[in-house]
């Protein structure tokens, strides 16, 4: 069975969406994704859906479940690279994911996600933590 | 050959400068828009061509080939009109006015003849009726094909996205926003947050004449959609009757960005990028760091 990989980087999770969800990709995608920051103690998730094209209403709501899960577990959820037309079709639907941050790119996601936690360093960082979070 | 025909092919001439006196006599006569030489031509011509048709024997069916080549050149002159900014009742004044001369000359040829007189001109009638309603058919035409120009280009120009600064994007709206446009204006300014990478964008609505609940949600859906592709919306140019209304309406836009000028949406969009505009004491210039 298919699954989408979850990347360890430093306190984030970084997953990159490359192929279109179908509901059950998206649930354990949702299940996987809550694991993993239950297990790994992460401050912050980056979901990169640069390569999605197509969204629906199912897609919109897991985006929303992960951000609020993770947010109850302590880490903060970025949604990056939305696509024009899905950001489209998620407004029409009526689902502007509230709670969710967005970012133009992985990169600006990052930095969102430093500035959201608190973190001044560079992201290059071997170390299992920052010395100065603060949570 | 009918007499009308005949009367027509011989006193072309006669029936010409009648109209001429007419048409130059008349409160109406635009000599701004039309010199008086190419009105001439343009009615020798039609009356010429409706001569030759006439001189078929046909004076009813103006549908028939032979009546072709007299819409033909009626219409052309009424869409030319239309273009020029003629009134709909100086471009109908026009055939009725050789109705009249026609008439006239008729009068004069049969005033022996009474009941062929009123037959002919039963006839006459009916055919310059026919070909005035195609004049205004083709008036209306042409007119519309403006309007539909128009309009085309209004909505062609009215969504511009503007690059005001590294990241910073600027969408000055012109204009009433429905549905439609809305679209356009979303598209285009999603595509653009994608081709620059802009994280903010400015939406200047100081063009927009009202703003009801319909408008106002179009503008939070824009909002949203810029949101969740990442970048931040501002909306700049509420007026104090806009602000009014959009509170009397109940709208929420208290989780908006909002500001009364594009200068100070501008400026907020600078501190939030850490940009910093400052005067130079030396020359007047403007230095910009980052």
């Amino acid at each position: 069975m298919d699954r989408i990989p979850i990347l360890k980087m430093g306190s984030f999770l970084l997953v990159t969406i490359q192929v279109d969800l179908y509901d059950r990709l998206a649930l354990t995608l949702e299940n996987d994704l809550i694991t993993m920051v239950s297990r790994t103690g992460a401050k912050g998730v980056l979901i990169d859906i640069s390569a999605v094209s197509i969204v629906d209403s199912f897609m919109g709501r897991i985006l929303g479940n992960i951000a609020s899960m993770s947010r109850i577990m302590d880490a903060e959820t970025v949604v990056v690279g939305m696509q024009p037309a899905v950001a489209i079709t998620l407004v029409e639907l009526g689902l502007t994911l509230q709670g969710v941050h967005t970012a133009l790119d992985v990169e600006k996601g990052m930095e969102l996600l430093h500035s959201k936690i608190g973190i001044t360093d560079e992201p290059e960082e071997d170390e299992e933590g920052p010395d100065d979070s603060n949570d | 050959m009918n007499t009308t025909a005949q009367i027509l092919q011989n006193n072309i001439q006669k029936i010409l400068d009648i109209w001429m006196q007419n048409q130059l006599a008349d409160a109406s006569l635009r000599d701004d828009l039309i010199s008086n030489e190419e009105l001439r031509r343009q009615s020798e011509e039609l009356l010429s061509g409706l001569a030759r048709a006439t001189a078929s024997g046909n004076v009813e069916n103006i549908y028939a080939p032979e009546y072709e080549p007299v819409t033909e050149i009626l219409s052309d002159i009424s869409i030319t009109r239309a273009r020029q900014g003629f009134s709909p009742r100086e471009t109908g004044m026009y055939v009725l006015s050789l109705k009249q001369a026609i008439s006239q000359v008729l009068e004069e040829q049969l005033s022996d003849k009474p009941e062929t007189l009123y037959k002919e001109l039963l006839k006459l009638n009916l055919l310059l009726d026919n070909l005035s309603v195609i004049t205004f058919e083709t008036f209306i035409k042409g007119r519309e094909e403006v309007i539909l120009r128009q309009t085309d280009e209004i909505s062609e120009i009215s969504t511009p996205v503007i690059r005001v600064w590294e990241g910073i994007l600027a969408l000055p709206i012109i204009g009433t926003l429905d549905s439609a446009r809305t679209q356009v204006v979303m598209e285009n300014l999603l595509q653009e947050i994608v081709n620059t990478g802009s994280s903010i964008a400015i939406l200047d609505i100081s063009g927009v004449p009202a703003v009801d609940s319909l408008v106002a949600q179009h503008l939070i859906k824009t909002v949203s959609a810029t949101r969740l592709m990442g970048a931040e919306c501002i909306i700049s140019g509420i007026r104090a009757e806009i602000a009014q209304t959009i509170v009397h309406l109940g709208i929420d836009l208290s989780n908006i960005k909002t500001k009364a000028s594009l200068a100070n949406a501008l400026q907020l969009a600078f501190s939030m990028r850490n940009v910093e505009v400052r005067k130079i004491n030396k020359n007047t210039g403007i230095s910009l760091t980052r």
